[in-house]
């Protein structure tokens, strides 16, 4: 009996995980099916089908293709590129210095200034894009991609920080005494001690800003309204709500949309976790 | 000691920057949003004479619109569904990955990298797969796949369908309710927004991974000491669980609630990409009313309100969560 019961409760067990894996992939097999079709067999009727012959023509119309007054997906997505990458790598050393003096040089009111720094994290960004909106104009950064940059990095405070606090914190406080007494300052012990034991925050840190500057509609759709200067979620959202445009071309623009995190996603999926879990405040 | 007053200022010098555009940027911003909803401001040029809490009276009311009341009863109908539907369906993974199976880290991946893509692409997609049809096209997306698999009793008509599921005010309850003055129970804005349920699909699909994820780390904390104690005091597998580990891992029930809560308050993109706001306001939500009346009808004021309104109830979830994780973890 208890050789039994086990051996079945395993089949059970994967029987059940294999039904669940098709359940979450069923949205892939979508993407892939129809971006992958040829403009003559992309019909209602046969969209759960599989395709006779791959064809890569709704990938280059969604990607080039000069598409009924949208310009191609391409522009948007080097946008995407142009605002993603120096949003991380300057969020990523802002976060790295706070969390540096908020772990290793407390001062008086850290205690205090922490949770008010992290509530930053959690509030509706509609509660602050009226005055933002105003204030951007003002500065005259309105409508460009800098513009959006400075958004994601001022936002981008609270979660790099907390991420480095906590990463910084598990480091032991003795190599940072130890470096004092012979004499380093803060910034030495900085360079020299944190910053080279930092890599594995920082890819953290990275993957965790790219994909979240990557994905982001709010700012992005409020702050910039030329559509050559859109970033790839706009430009995506702009094409899958135009009635003109074939539902083969929307899964392609989706697919191009999602590459850049699901690769990151799935070749650092283990500090993706790590990052994730990190976001919900675990200390 | 020299070196070590500078060293301080030079501290205060990394983070000033930081703090000084999260005072301005958050709270500052926040400030003049909870200003701006007292005044006036309805048109491209900001008019800032007071008009007290009118906003808000407006936005409780019907008229001119009971749009934001729609709203509220939608944004219920979706943190319900979509807290269930994650904290269920992730704690089920958990429980069937906890077992070790072989190729654990691929189901572990496959449940997890909808988390990776944006809520815009989730929209598009699906919603092309809950696409109900029209009578010209014939069924399309789900509908379809149903047909063919002879489960055609399933279909219908996904975020299309305007249909409120509550107490009609004439019907027997409702009439029962209202003798003893609870008639306010009995309104289409008390009630389950059908079409909000495609929403909760999709969302769930993206965020059930995360659960999942907390629920793993959390199994995985728990001593084999403690189920192997349970299992030779003669408890059966199901009372190890009930008895043993859900109680165990109520912390984590409780921060997922926390999250995935803030989470479904703040909801925008994907309402966006995927449905719009519906048939009658069926799947708007408080977060797409107030860009939708504030950056494309100039309505300033009332998209304040709106705001103040959605970070008072995300405060009210949050504050309490960070002070206690603050508050924990300086004891330790």
């Amino acid at each position: 009996m208890t050789a039994l019961v086990p051996r079945r409760s395993v089949s059970v067990v994967y029987v059940l995980l294999c039904l669940a894996c098709v359940l979450y992939l069923l949205p892939v097999y979508v993407l892939l099916v129809t971006g992958l079709k040829s403009f003559q067999e992309v019909s209602l009727a046969t969209m759960w089908k599989f395709p006779s012959k791959l064809s890569l023509e709704s990938f280059s119309r969604a990607w080039s293709g000069a598409y009924l007054g949208l310009t191609g997906l391409s522009v948007n997505f080097m946008n995407s590129v142009y605002i993603t990458v120096p949003g991380t790598l300057i969020s990523s050393l802002l976060g790295s210095m706070n969390g540096y003096v908020l772990s290793k040089w407390r001062f008086r009111g850290a205690n205090v200034l922490f949770p008010l720094l992290l509530f930053g994290m959690f509030i509706p960004y509609q509660s602050i894009l009226i005055p933002l909106v105003q204030v951007l104009q003002t500065i005259g950064i309105y409508g460009t991609r800098g513009g959006l940059i400075f958004c994601h990095v001022v936002y981008g405070i609270p979660i790099t920080t907390l991420i480095f606090r906590n990463y910084y914190a598990a480091i032991p406080d003795e190599l940072v005494e130890a470096s004092k007494i012979d004499g380093a300052g803060i910034l030495g012990i900085y360079f020299n001690i944190l910053f080279p034991l930092s890599l594995p925050g920082f890819v953290v840190v990275m993957i965790w800003q790219f994909t979240s500057i990557w994905n982001d509609f709010l700012f992005a759709v409020v702050i910039t309204s030329e559509p050559s200067l859109q970033p790839i979620t706009v430009a995506l959202n702009n094409l899958a709500g135009s009635f003109s445009v074939e539902w083969n071309v929307q899964m392609a623009g989706a697919l191009i949309a999602a590459l850049p995190t699901l690769l990151i996603y799935i070749f650092l999926s283990r500090y993706f976790m790590s990052g994730l879990l990190a976001g919900s405040v675990k200390g | 000691m020299k070196g070590v007053t500078r060293d301080r200022a030079i501290s205060f010098g990394l983070v000033a920057p930081s703090i000084i555009l999260i005072a301005v940027f958050v709270y500052g911003f926040i400030g003049f949003t909870g200003f701006s909803s007292l005044t006036k401001w309805d048109s491209m040029e900001p008019n800032f004479t007071f008009v007290g809490l009118h906003n808000y009276q407006r936005l409780f009311s019907t008229v001119p619109t009971d749009r934001f009341l729609c709203d509220l009863r939608n944004t219920v109908t979706f943190t319900i569904f979509f807290l269930v539907g994650c904290i269920v369906l992730g704690f089920a993974l958990a429980v069937l990955l906890d077992r070790h199976v072989r190729g654990e880290g691929i189901f572990r991946n496959i449940f997890l990298f909808p988390m990776a893509i944006s809520y815009i692409v989730t929209g598009v997609v699906w919603r092309w797969i809950l696409s109900p049809g029209t009578s010209l096209t014939g069924s399309t997306g789900i509908n379809l796949l149903f047909d063919k698999l002879g489960l055609g009793f399933l279909k219908w008509g996904w975020f299309t369908d305007a249909n409120m599921v509550y107490i009609h005010p004439d019907s027997r309850f409702g009439v029962f309710l209202a003798h003893i003055g609870l008639g306010g129970l009995a309104s289409p804005y008390i009630g389950i927004s059908l079409a909000m349920i495609s929403v909760v699909l999709a969302a769930s699909w993206q965020m059930s991974g995360y659960t999942m994820a907390m629920y793993l780390a959390a199994l995985r904390g728990i001593p084999t000491e403690m189920r192997e104690a349970a299992r030779v005091d003669g408890a059966t597998e199901l009372q190890v669980y009930m008895r043993v580990i859900v109680p165990m891992i109520r912390p984590v029930t409780l921060s997922a609630i926390i999250v995935l809560g803030h989470i479904s308050l703040k909801i925008f993109d994907l309402v966006v990409s995927m449905t719009g706001p519906g048939p009658a306001f069926a799947t708007d939500v408080p977060a797409y009313y107030m860009w939708d009346t504030t950056f494309r009808g100039n309505n300033f004021a009332s998209g304040a309100a709106i705001a103040t309104l959605l970070l008072l109830v995300v405060a009210l979830l949050i504050i309490p969560y960070l002070v206690s994780t603050t508050r924990s973890e300086v004891r330790a």
